[in-house]
């Protein structure tokens, strides 16, 4: 089946602004799962600009398969109940441009590896920016996957998340600069 | 212990040296100058760009390399599930969420959000937020001297029936200061964060009403380079929305655009709904 061709015009993006603290905030938002459940692990990081500076009016989303590679479908991102898995989180960057979500490792697709969907948004950025958290885990299912290799080794490793000693996901984002990270178009 | 200080806000962290509105006008019609060039000689460019020196927080901000066409995953072309429970009726009327009622013009806001081949999104999620009428954001780092309502938090959420139809009622936010150049303002403007029917649809943007004498100096506006985009943002006023005795009517409908691949989502089963 072929795809038919657009007949609307998108409506263009906007940056989020300095003040959307108040707008787009809710309660629990960046626990995609409990803390305290099984399997609970950290992901956090620091969003960087430039000049190598925190940025401490950003924020991530996230989306992600539940760790059997299962993907979220059901309700539950917005009013957490504690054991439903809707898989989607929001977090606001602190005044040190850290990030950081309660989440369980995804699972990885047929053929693909584990990773997560990510959107940054800032005050400064004019429009959303996509990039991917990719797990850091199976280094040769992240070998075959072929948009990673289709990138430079320097590049491939602003996607890929380290995983530290006790078990949480350490993963920087750079929005300009040395090391700057992949963003997607689709 | 005391906490670390605050960081400092917009007004003070942007350039010290701050160019006058002459200058950035010419700026913003000089680049946009550029794209239209750029488009000519075949370049493919987004609708929104990220280097826009015009807008002076986006300097150290935005992306220097271009960004990497990828096949969308699985759970790209997903989207979080949302139902009509998530969000309190009082969360889509701006004017009630208080004991008194807002100063200012009471408005409704009305639209339809679908994807770009025009079918609804439904059940999705849409945020607002906007400052008061008199031009002020309840934010604590907002220092404009305009007054604070008590009556007014300016923040609603809504969700979108199976029409892909949105409403909620609001005041008229004022237009509002801020520090990209000297004389720098805001045209009056409602924040908007929607939810499509897959992730890469996801849309943050503002909407603005018509006939405002600031688009034309408002660098933020105009990192959108074409004038038939821009003009997107502006709702349309609607009589026919206009309720007698209570309320103007506005007209905002919102296109969410993914890659081809979400035109097979689509029909896909969704989430559980309300």
């Amino acid at each position: 089946m072929s795809v038919p061709a657009r007949t609307l015009r998108a409506t263009p993006g906007q940056t989020v602004g300095p003040f959307f603290a108040y707008g787009v905030e809710y309660d629990r938002m960046n626990q995609v799962v409990h803390p305290f459940a099984p399997g609970a692990v950290l992901l956090g990081g620091t969003v960087y600009d430039g000049a190598g500076a925190p940025v401490p009016d950003a924020f991530l989303e996230i989306f992600a398969a539940d760790s059997d590679g299962r993907m979220p479908r059901v309700r539950g991102a917005f009013r957490r109940d504690d054991h439903t898995f809707a898989g989607f989180g929001r977090a606001f960057t602190n005044d040190d441009g850290r990030y950081e979500f309660f989440v369980r490792n995804p699972g990885a697709g047929a053929g693909h590896p584990a990773l997560f969907a990510a959107i940054v948004f800032a005050r400064g950025l004019p429009d959303k920016l996509h990039t991917r958290i990719y797990l850091p885990d199976d280094p040769d299912s992240l070998a075959s996957d072929p948009f990673l290799a289709s990138l430079e080794g320097a590049e491939q490793a602003t996607l890929i998340a380290e995983r530290r000693p006790d078990g949480s996901l350490q993963h920087d984002i750079r929005l300009q600069g040395e090391n700057e990270t992949v963003f997607l178009a689709f | 212990m005391t906490p670390p200080p605050a960081p400092a806000p917009e007004s003070l962290t942007d350039t010290p040296v701050r160019a006058s509105q002459a200058d950035i006008t010419a700026e913003i019609d000089a680049l946009h100058r550029s794209f239209e060039q750029r488009e000519l000689s075949g370049e493919r460019l987004p609708s929104t760009v990220h280097d826009f020196p015009a807008y002076r927080s986006s300097v150290l901000r935005h992306p220097t390399k271009n960004l990497k066409l990828v096949d969308p995953e699985t759970i790209e072309l997903l989207s979080p599930a949302f139902g009509q429970r998530d969000v309190a009726a009082i969360e889509s009327d701006l004017t009630i969420q208080h004991a008194g009622e807002p100063l200012g013009e009471r408005m409704t806001v009305s639209g339809r959000v679908t994807d770009s081949w025009g079918r609804p999104v439904a059940n999705q999620l849409i945020e607002v937020w906007q400052a008061n009428s008199a031009g002020r954001y309840i934010h604590q780092r907002d220092q404009h001297p305009a007054p604070l309502d008590p009556n007014f938090t300016g923040a609603g959420r809504l969700i979108t029936d199976d029409a892909g139809e949105y409403t909620f009622t609001t005041i008229k936010p004022g237009p509002y200061p801020w520090k990209n150049h000297v004389n720098a303002w805001r045209p009056a403007h409602i924040h908007f964060s929607v939810f499509g029917s897959s992730f890469t649809q996801r849309l943050v943007t503002q909407m603005y009403f018509p006939g405002d004498p600031l688009f034309a100096l408002d660098p933020i506006l105009n990192t959108i380079w074409r004038q038939k985009d821009r003009d997107s943002l502006i709702a349309v006023y609607d009589h026919e929305l206009t309720s007698p005795e209570w309320t103007t009517g506005y007209r905002f409908d919102i296109v969410v655009d993914g890659p081809d691949a979400t035109w097979f989502e689509n029909d896909d089963e969704r989430g559980e709904q309300s």
